[in-house]
């Protein structure tokens, strides 16, 4: 597990030698201690960060996996319970199966395909100059900076007649009476994609823009001379490994963004939804966690889900690494 | 990465602009139009966001709905106003909350996470790898959970319902540190020696060389932690009504009633409005930076 961070670093670790482990290397051998006490600099930068992290975060992901192993109400002191609650996570509760394969269909969908948009959009935008650009930008990013907004989708699928999608079906004839979309199993997870999608073009898709911007322009002439002949070599031998970091950044933000969705469930489809049809991991430990007040439990879904993102977090990391080659 | 050294054979030529270079006319053709069709989809749902705000009540419920307006109104602003000028504490109050939540959270998680991610990006410290994936890993733990943990630990700070319990965890959000030490990984290493050799500490190449040529990222970030920032009603550890944030007073306001659909749909446009416009104002300094800070080995 514990390499997962570190994947972004491997590439960079070789060339990122400060002055003081260069002096270690040609010095041979180095302790510890003196290895901290010249990196003082380093120490003192970190500092304030790391422990206000170590507090807020940290503290409270550990205390919240050390709760996964109890029953807990929180009004009364946490009870050690060993493995029950993952015992009847797996064995006794049929809706969390219908959560995990929910939440799959909807990361593996949404997951690559919001990442591709972002990447794609970005790239395009920046083909595009001044003010144009600076609109289609704000045009694409805007959804997902907009909120609580996308409960406007609710007027677009509304079950009645008055819905704008309803609406426009019932006037081309192609629907003799209004379909009730967000109550019906079939189409839950379908239009919960979709309005996903809508507001996927969030962090990952700012970071691109950034980092396209970061590329040095030259590498562009040199390619150029060096006979790259269409935007799409360009994009693959320049463009891309150009911008790695970003790349490894936003596939991370992608991941977290997709298996953790649950908001857009509750506000689109309701909580429990129909037939437990838009019932996601997170929902589920929402359901538990802030209406059941079993935060044992919760806990323990909480955690079953960050070891399903760490995975998958792992596979793309080392797809990526070969992004160029 | 790969190719900075490269860069500096040409320093002195003057670029051509990069449109031109290995582009065809189908292609930017194609992708215009490629573009249009994606904008509408985008744009739609938005324009419906602001022009509810506009409807009189008997077009917001009409049948069939309409994009636009016919007889675009005031009214919902008004009753808005009225609205919040029922409410005991002034608005005014809870604009300086939002304020000082949002403008304390959001410059000190920049200044905070980019300071932590130097060393973390450039330096090569005992601890370094192991810091940095503990980072990344929190990303990855749904935060709902550590809701009750967390309230336990700002209460035994007695920093609960004060601003600084929502502001300091804030401070230390994962994104923000993964997101800058990202970035200064592009930084050429022979900048940072040769700041070195010309005497300059650790902290003032951090001030003068880091922050400078990492603009988009910082920038980016402020816009992201700004829009988070805005988003947190910070209602689990604030309990005192003067201390809440705009957000959670307007919500408050619109929730309260099904006949407030109109001052509701004013509210979800000005929720919208505040973090685009920021972007707005970011923005042209995050496209512009780069063509002039020059990152070139």
């Amino acid at each position: 597990m514990k390499d997962v961070g570190i994947n972004a670093n491997v590439e960079q670790s070789g060339k990122t030698v400060s002055r003081d482990a260069a002096k270690l290397k040609s010095a041979g051998e180095w302790s510890l201690i003196s290895r901290i006490k010249k990196n003082k600099a380093s120490y003192v930068l970190i500092a304030p960060y790391f422990i206000l992290f170590f507090a807020f975060t940290v503290l409270p992901v550990t205390m919240s996996i050390t709760l996964s192993f109890t029953s807990f109400n929180v009004l009364e002191p946490p009870v050690f319970i060993g493995w029950d609650n993952y015992i009847r996570l797996f064995l006794n509760d049929d809706i969390f199966r219908i959560a995990i394969r929910n939440t799959l269909i909807f990361a593996v969908i949404t997951g690559p395909v919001s990442y591709f948009m972002c990447l794609l959009f970005a790239w395009i935008i920046n083909e595009f100059r001044g003010k144009l650009r600076a609109f289609i930008t704000l045009i694409f990013y805007a959804p997902s900076i907009s909120g609580n907004a996308y409960v406007v989708w609710n007027l677009i699928l509304r079950g009645d007649k008055y819905g704008i999608l309803n609406g426009i079906l019932l006037g081309l004839d192609l629907l003799n009476e209004p379909v009730i979309w967000m109550k019906t199993e079939k189409y839950v997870l379908m239009f919960l994609i979709i309005v996903q999608l809508w507001l996927s073009l969030g962090t990952g898709f700012l970071t691109f823009i950034a980092g396209l911007q970061t590329i040095d322009k030259t590498l562009y002439e040199a390619a150029a001379i060096d006979g790259i002949k269409n935007r799409w070599q360009e994009l693959w031998y320049v463009t891309l490994p150009s911008m790695k970091p970003q790349l490894l950044f936003g596939a991370v933000m992608q991941i977290t963004q997709s298996f953790a969705v649950a908001d857009i469930s509750i506000q689109l489809a309701g909580n429990p939804s129909v037939n437990y049809a838009g019932t996601t991991i997170v929902t589920h430990l929402l359901d538990y966690g802030s209406i059941r007040y079993e935060m044992g439990y919760a806990s323990a879904i909480a955690t079953v889900l960050f070891i399903l993102m760490v995975g998958s977090n792992r596979i793309v990391q080392k797809l990526l690494r070969k992004v160029g080659n | 990465m790969r190719g900075t050294g490269k860069g500096g054979k040409k320093l002195h030529v003057k670029h051509k602009r990069r449109t031109g270079l290995n582009r065809s006319m189908a292609g930017n053709v194609t992708l215009f139009i490629f573009m249009g069709i994606c904008g509408v989809f985008m744009a739609v749902p938005l324009i419906f966001v602001v022009s509810n705000a506009f409807k009189p009540l008997d077009e917001l419920f009409r049948y069939p709905p309409r994009l636009f307006p016919r007889n675009p109104s005031l009214d919902n602003f008004a009753d808005l106003k009225v609205l919040m000028s029922n409410s005991w504490v002034p608005f005014s109050r809870y604009i300086m909350n939002t304020i000082i939540i949002t403008g304390g959270g959001t410059l000190g998680h920049v200044i905070v996470a980019s300071m932590a991610a130097y060393p973390l990006a450039k330096h090569d410290f005992p601890g370094r790898k192991l810091l940095f994936s503990i980072v990344v890993l929190s990303l990855m733990f749904t935060w709902q959970v550590t809701q009750v943990p967390n309230y336990l630990i700002i209460s035994k700070l007695g920093i609960n319902n004060t601003y600084l319990a929502v502001i300091l965890p804030a401070f230390s959000y994962g994104l923000g540190l993964y997101l800058m030490k990202q970035f200064m990984e592009q930084i050429p290493d022979s900048l940072i020696e040769s700041a070195r050799l010309d005497g300059a500490s650790e902290y003032r190449i951090y001030l003068s060389i880091i922050m400078p040529n990492v603009k988009p990222a910082w920038l980016t970030l402020a816009v992201l932690q700004f829009q988070t920032m805005w988003g947190n009603t910070g209602s689990q550890f604030l309990r005192d009504e003067q201390l809440k944030p705009l957000q959670y007073a307007l919500l408050q306001i619109v929730n309260s009633g099904p006949a407030r659909q109109g001052a509701a749909a004013v509210v979800t446009l000005i929720i919208a409005a505040i973090p685009i416009t920021f972007f707005i104002i970011c923005q042209s300094s995050i496209i512009e930076t780069m063509t002039t800070s020059g990152m070139k080995d």
